[in-house]
């Protein structure tokens, strides 16, 4: 997709143990213990476990896992709001690990911003000046950062809100303060920490969408935490899935559902609709002996739901070709073994 | 935010320009009389008879010598610590205080003994009085412990109670009834008020009550405690203060001053070290204050039109 | 954040009920151990010490305090740091004084008259909270200059002013370390726990050995009981703010400074507010003890009532000293859920800005007029009710002695027979050892290996100070005030906690019990019961109760309502609802309000000892009065510091315990 560009973000090798010493344990036969055990015994903890990956621009990257996984101390160690205890960072090419406060913070001020599960919003400030903070911090004069703070209260739709405070806005609007606050300073990278997981369904869906349409309209990288798979699939172009604090497997949505690295992750994507996910490229057999090559030609890059109709009206299984190459044919009742979940 | 600081900010300056111009108006209030003799700082313990000395030296240095008079409420303890550095120039009564004497007037040089007020302070057992109308013999320290029982009280156990008082006064009661070997046990009631409530409320229910008290008192006027006879007083026997097994010396009250006040020449000193007068006089002036609830100025007032050649006398005319 | 990763074991009841029965058994062991080698080894080593004799240890206290008075004129410590403290605090006290209560030179009124002050102070009420409290305030004022102790009332508010000011100065930046460096917090909380159960008595003889009599000496006497608040509730304020924002503000690359100066602490404002209400409040409670050094003020008016036993006059300053608590108190409050609700609603600010600035202007004028005319600058009249106050106090004390006085000794002896004989009986006749390994066991036993540590070096400390008999006496009477305040703790506070109406009726008189001076009620007391140790335990009652009563309340109605309606919809009796749902539901404020009740307790020990308690606290008085006993009294002080740490810590651990079964 994005490899060919360099990434934006590339993370090596990053540990995080809490507990005393923590640099002992990593490298200590005492890392493969498990969780329970190890902190009986040393009273340490490893949230974060040998953990690469690269973000290219522009890409939105989940992490996903259940509840004490590691993924937001994970996002925390990509700030640096947690040190990481070992490993490397770097944010096109700087190392982040290496700089000193003062770059650290100049590239949270400018660079990139974060969004986080409970809003963190300043209840002693109206929404204009929680969304206009960090540009005061950044010395922006009043009447310039209001202005810029009300254009950005206008892109995540709550104009007329800038002099209400917190508390008098419903869950779904504090967040969508949360956001804006994120964007006012025109950030390279958003990190959004299970940012919708406190609201309800109805509004979480179309917190999505706004995600989907900032994306679409701004182009941000991001990195996106969640618990919850149909937000990852839903948001992400890449996600990783998280377990003990290692990353179990990465990869696009169609190939987790398709290809789960192990028993965890295939029991993760199990109950998920895959015909949402999988596109024809997946499901795509080579043609049996004497099966009929005539059918309606489709390319391999559209999901199995959006295909499902065409397949299912015509008489003679369907061919995926690529380039003029045939990929292979799919018939109605391989969509319905999807479907019915027993294929894969 | 920015809206309040503002708002403080104003009223911070409103605050200034009124007390910049509250300072720079002019006082419009008639002024006090003049002071002569400066300022002289004096002790106030804490008991009744002292509060007597207070009122009327302090009336004589206002009215005659146009002093001005601060008053110190101050343990007798911290009293003496005031004289080297000046904040106390004179304690009106003293009772005894051998230790303090010779720290601040033998050693440090701090202090002088300005000798007697007159008054003479009797310290020793009492008991109240309707027990001796009932049992006249109980005066007699050698009958104690045939009434012992009659004193036994939740606080005491087996034994009768004996009621001592304010600890700031040094007292051998716990030894005397050791070595008497008294069946008696010494109950601390901890301050003056604890003992004169404590005699006032058995004499009004004519309860059992015996212990620890000295003249001259107010309170003798109201409840006349009478005095239990202890093995008499002789020099030396209450040396050690474990094997005591005498009464307490008579206590020649007397007056103490800071060395530097003395020095100063101020008229007030020459009052001061001139303060002398009778138990009777002392106990009139404490009666007006304690049960007659007056002001100290009046109650001097009374006592100093009633006494124009002693206050002559003092004043050193 | 999703770094708990502990996974709690599914049944968690069984073991918590077992843990709960082994608890029963463990103390009930600790129990019958105790008791079977206290009457065995009844009578050994129980470290008595006549009231005359010293330890080498007291002795060497003497010897300290000696020194600091030999060397004060000449040691460079004294000339160039304590001294200049002492010159400074005095002239801020000054200072205060001669703006509000004390002429200058040759006049008559101070800068500001009587009528300047209650304009001014009723507008910078009406400004910090409402009109209401403004009104309050200028009523209270009045009050205090028809009680006919107006100078003397600002002058108590003058030292109260110094010594609260100078307590925020040092007690917020220290707070708010301590509520940034938990490291910091951990260093001090013991040093705070010290100075708050520290009998103040203990240190008015060093202190005016450091810094001489005089106003210096009074404030930083009231200075080290009104700081630890501050500083405490500064850092729970800063613990309160949720982390997220701060983290937030970081990772937006705010500096630790920026963070705190705009988001910590705008929303720590409202409890750092309640923190200086505290604080005023404790400063308010030293009005009469530090009279005892020569604190001008309503303080020194109830000391020498107090010498001729005339409980009217103390009455009329006690009640001053209530009214100048009720005006603070309630002005403070109201400013600080004002700083609430400034936080959420909109005020019109344009129209407040101009109330705001023709209450300066009118309170400009009435500061001129107090200047200009004498009826504004000194309060008239000589206190018109005042008088007539103290009288109806006498009689009705009179009356009350005259009735009463039948009943109070079968009172007196039933309380001291039945309970505090037996108690004391059993504490001072066991060997120490016993005693103190009993006390390392309840330490174990409800709070682990650390408790018990802690138990164990203040046993120790104990022993050390040579006053383990002392102790042990008071510490029978301690317990059995203690349990009598819970008992009416709970008694009143079900009654309070389950009605609005009786809320709102005794919630003010638990205020005024725990602001009136000790010393305005001892007399009357010790009237009725006598020089006795149960005197001494109703005066600590009547300091305790309140506190106690309070948190019973606030535990009841807290109750969740989800619990009482279901109680109610099982169908429970009014008292089937109280002694089996409500205070169940509110076991930790049982034990908070037992382990405040120990605490307030202790405090009035040294009072106790006033009034014929006898014990640490006698000492601690006549430490304060006799020279030689100086030593004597510093280490009963020490002893009632250790004693108390120790009470607190395992009254704290059981009420730790009982939230963990509480949330279950």
């Amino acid at each position: 997709m994005l490899d060919s560009q360099a990434p934006m973000i590339s993370v090596r090798n990053m540990w995080k143990v809490f507990g005393a010493n923590p640099e002992q344990i990593i490298g200590n036969p005492d890392a493969d213990l498990t969780r329970q055990e190890l902190r009986a015994k040393t009273g340490n903890t490893i949230a974060v476990r040998d953990v690469s990956f690269d973000v290219a621009p522009g890409e939105v990257f989940v992490v996903m896992g259940l509840s004490g996984s590691g993924k937001s101390t994970l996002v925390r160690c990509m700030t640096r709001l947690i040190e990481p205890t070992r490993g490397e960072l770097r944010f096109e090419g700087e190392d982040i690990l290496q700089v000193d406060e003062k770059r650290l913070r100049e590239l949270r001020k400018t660079r990139f911003s974060m969004v986080f599960q409970h809003f963190g919003l300043l209840p002693h400030r109206k929404v204009i000046d929680n969304v206009a903070y960090s540009l005061e911090i950044n010395g922006v004069g009043k009447s310039e950062r209001h202005s810029r703070a009300n254009e950005v209260i206008e892109l995540v739709g709550l104009q007329g809100y800038g002099q209400a405070y917190p508390e008098q806005l419903s869950g779904g609007m504090q967040q969508r303060v949360g956001l804006a606050r994120a964007l006012a300073v025109d950030p390279q990278v958003l990190f959004l920490d299970e940012p919708f997981s406190a609201l309800d369904p109805l509004i979480r869906r179309d917190m999505q969408a706004e995600v989907i349409r900032l994306h679409h309209q701004l182009g941000k990288t991001m990195v996106f935490i969640t618990h919850d798979l149909a937000e990852a699939v839903k948001l992400g172009d890449r996600i990783a899935i998280m377990r003990d604090g290692a990353v179990v497997q990465i990869g696009t949505p169609e190939e987790l559902v398709a290809k789960p690295a192990d028993d965890y992750v295939a029991n993760f994507v199990r109950d998920f609709p895959k015909s949402q996910v999988l596109t024809l490229r997946w499901i795509a057999r080579p043609p049996a002996i004497g099966e009929d090559m005539n059918g309606p030609i489709l390319p391999p890059t559209i999901t199995v739901n959006n295909a499902t109709r065409q397949i299912v009206e015509s008489n003679l299984p369907i061919r995926v070709m690529e380039n003029g190459n045939l990929l292979g044919v799919v018939t109605s009742q391989d969509v319905l073994n999807v479907i019915s979940g027993s294929e894969l | 935010m920015e809206l309040k600081t503002r708002r403080f900010r104003r009223g911070t300056a409103l605050l200034l320009a009124v007390s910049a111009m509250t300072f720079a108006f002019p006082a419009a209030l008639p002024a006090q009389a003049a002071a002569k003799c400066g300022t002289v700082n004096l002790a106030d313990n804490a008991w009744v008879g002292y509060e007597a000395d207070l009122a009327v030296v302090s009336y004589v240095l206002k009215n005659s010598l146009g002093c001005k008079v601060v008053v110190k409420n101050l343990s007798e303890e911290v009293s003496w610590q005031g004289f080297p550095t000046g904040q106390v120039d004179a304690i009106l009564e003293n009772w005894g205080h051998a230790d303090l004497a010779t720290k601040y007037i033998t050693q440090q040089k701090a202090a002088v003994d300005l000798g007697s007020t007159g008054n003479n302070g009797i310290i020793g057992w009492y008991v109240v009085p309707w027990m001796v109308a009932k049992y006249p013999d109980i005066t007699n320290w050698k009958n104690l412990n045939k009434y012992a029982s009659l004193f036994k009280t939740s606080e005491s156990g087996s034994q009768g109670a004996f009621l001592d008082g304010d600890p700031s006064y040094v007292t051998n009661d716990a030894a005397i009834v050791k070595n008497l070997k008294l069946n008696y046990k010494v109950i601390f009631t901890g301050s003056e008020a604890a003992l004169i409530t404590s005699y006032r409320a058995a004499q009004a229910q004519k309860k059992p009550a015996i212990g620890y008290f000295y003249e001259p008192q107010w309170f003798l006027a109201e409840v006349p405690l009478v005095h239990i006879k202890l093995p008499a007083w002789t020099q030396g026997c209450d040396a050690d203060p474990k094997t005591v097994a005498c009464d307490y010396p008579p206590y020649p009250l007397n007056k103490v001053a800071s060395a530097k006040f003395m020095n100063s020449g101020s008229p007030a000193a020459t009052v001061i070290k001139n303060f002398k007068w009778t138990n009777a006089d002392q106990n009139s002036v404490a009666k007006s204050l304690a049960v007659g609830k007056m002001k100290d100025d009046a109650a001097a007032k009374i006592w100093v039109t009633a006494h124009p050649a002693i206050v002559k006398q003092w004043l050193g005319n | 954040m999703s770094t708990t990763l502990l996974s709690r074991p599914s049944n968690e009841s069984k073991p918590a009920e077992k843990k709960r029965s082994k608890l029963g058994f463990r103390l009930s062991i600790l129990t019958c151990v105790f008791l079977f080698f206290a009457i065995l080894l009844r009578g050994i080593a129980t470290l008595p010490l006549d009231t005359s004799s010293l330890t080498p240890f007291q002795n060497w206290l003497n010897s300290v305090s000696d020194w600091i008075g030999n060397n004060r004129t000449s040691n460079p410590i004294f000339t160039f740091f304590i001294n200049i403290i002492r010159d400074s605090i005095n002239s801020f006290v000054t200072g205060i004084q001669y703006v509000i209560s004390q002429p200058i030179g040759n006049n008559s009124a101070p800068l500001i008259g009587w009528f300047g002050i209650v304009v001014l102070l009723s507008f910078v009420a009406y400004a910090v909270a409402n009109i209401r409290i403004a009104i309050l305030v200028a009523s209270g004022l009045v009050a205090l200059g028809l009680l006919g102790f107006w100078q003397e009332s600002m002058d108590t508010l003058a030292l109260t002013l110094a010594a609260v000011v100078l307590a925020l100065i040092v007690g917020i930046p220290l707070g708010i370390c301590a509520g940034l460096f938990p490291r910091f917090e951990k260093l001090i909380t013991p040093l705070l726990d010290f100075a708050q159960v520290m009998p103040t008595f203990v240190y008015l003889t060093p202190v005016t050995l450091f810094f001489l009599i005089g106003p210096a000496s009074a404030t930083i006497v009231t200075l080290v009981y009104a700081l630890p608040p501050a500083l405490r509730i500064t850092a729970v304020a800063l613990h309160e703010v949720p982390w997220s924002s701060v983290e937030a503000a970081i990772s937006m690359g705010s500096t630790r400074m920026q963070a705190l100066r705009k988001v910590q602490l705008p929303q720590a404002k409202r409890t750092i507010v309640v923190g200086i209400n505290q604080t005023i409040m404790a400063a308010l409670s030293m009005v009469t003890i530090a009279a005892l050094i020569d604190a001008p003020g309503l303080g020194k008016v109830v000391i020498r009532a107090l010498e001729s036993l005339d409980i009217g006059s103390s009455f009329q300053a006690g009640l001053g000293i209530v009214i100048l608590a009720v005006v603070l108190d309630r002005t403070t409050t109201a400013a600080a859920s004002k700083v609430d609700a400034e936080m959420t609603l909109a005020i019109s600010h344009k129209r407040h800005r101009q109330i705001l600035i023709a209450g300066g202007v009118l309170s400009f004028v009435a500061i001129i007029f107090s200047r200009i005319f004498t009826w504004a600058g000194n309060f008239p009249g000589t206190g018109f009710i005042g008088s007539d106050i103290a009288k109806y106090t006498d009689n009705a004390t009179n009356w009350f002695q005259a009735h009463f006085v039948n009943y109070t000794d079968g009172i007196t002896n039933a309380v001291s027979y039945g309970l505090i004989n037996p108690l004391q009986s059993i504490l001072t006749n066991s060997p120490w050892f016993v005693t103190g390994i009993a006390f390392v066991g309840l330490g174990i036993i409800f709070g682990g290996k650390k408790l018990g540590i802690i138990s164990s070096v203040c046993v120790l400390g104990i022993v050390g100070t040579g006053l383990w008999s002392d102790t042990m006496a008071t510490l029978a009477s301690t317990l059995v005030a203690a349990i009598l305040t819970v008992a009416i703790g709970i008694i009143f506070g079900v009654w309070i906690g389950r009605s609005k109406r009786a809320d709102r009726i005794i919630r003010p008189i638990l205020d005024a019990g725990q602001v009136l001076p000790a010393f305005v009620y001892l007399v009357p007391f010790l009237g009725l019961f006598g020089a006795t140790r149960f005197t001494a335990i109703l005066a600590a009652i009547v300091y305790a109760a309140p506190a106690s009563i309070k948190l019973m309340a606030d535990g009841i109605a807290g109750v969740p309502a989800t619990i009482t309606e279901a109680g109610i919809a099982a169908g429970s009796s009014k008292w089937q609802m109280i002694i089996k749902v409500q205070l169940p539901s509110a076991r930790r404020a049982l034990a908070l309000s037992t382990n405040q009740g120990i605490i307030y307790v202790l405090a009035m020990v040294v009072v106790g000892g006033l009034v014929g308690a006898g014990g640490l606290g006698y000492l601690v008085v006549a430490g304060f009065a006799q020279i030689s006993l100086t030593g004597k009294g510093l280490a009963a002080g020490l002893a009632i510091v250790l004693l108390g740490i120790m009470l607190d810590r395992i009254t704290q651990a059981i009420a730790a315990r009982s939230t963990l079964q509480g949330n279950k």
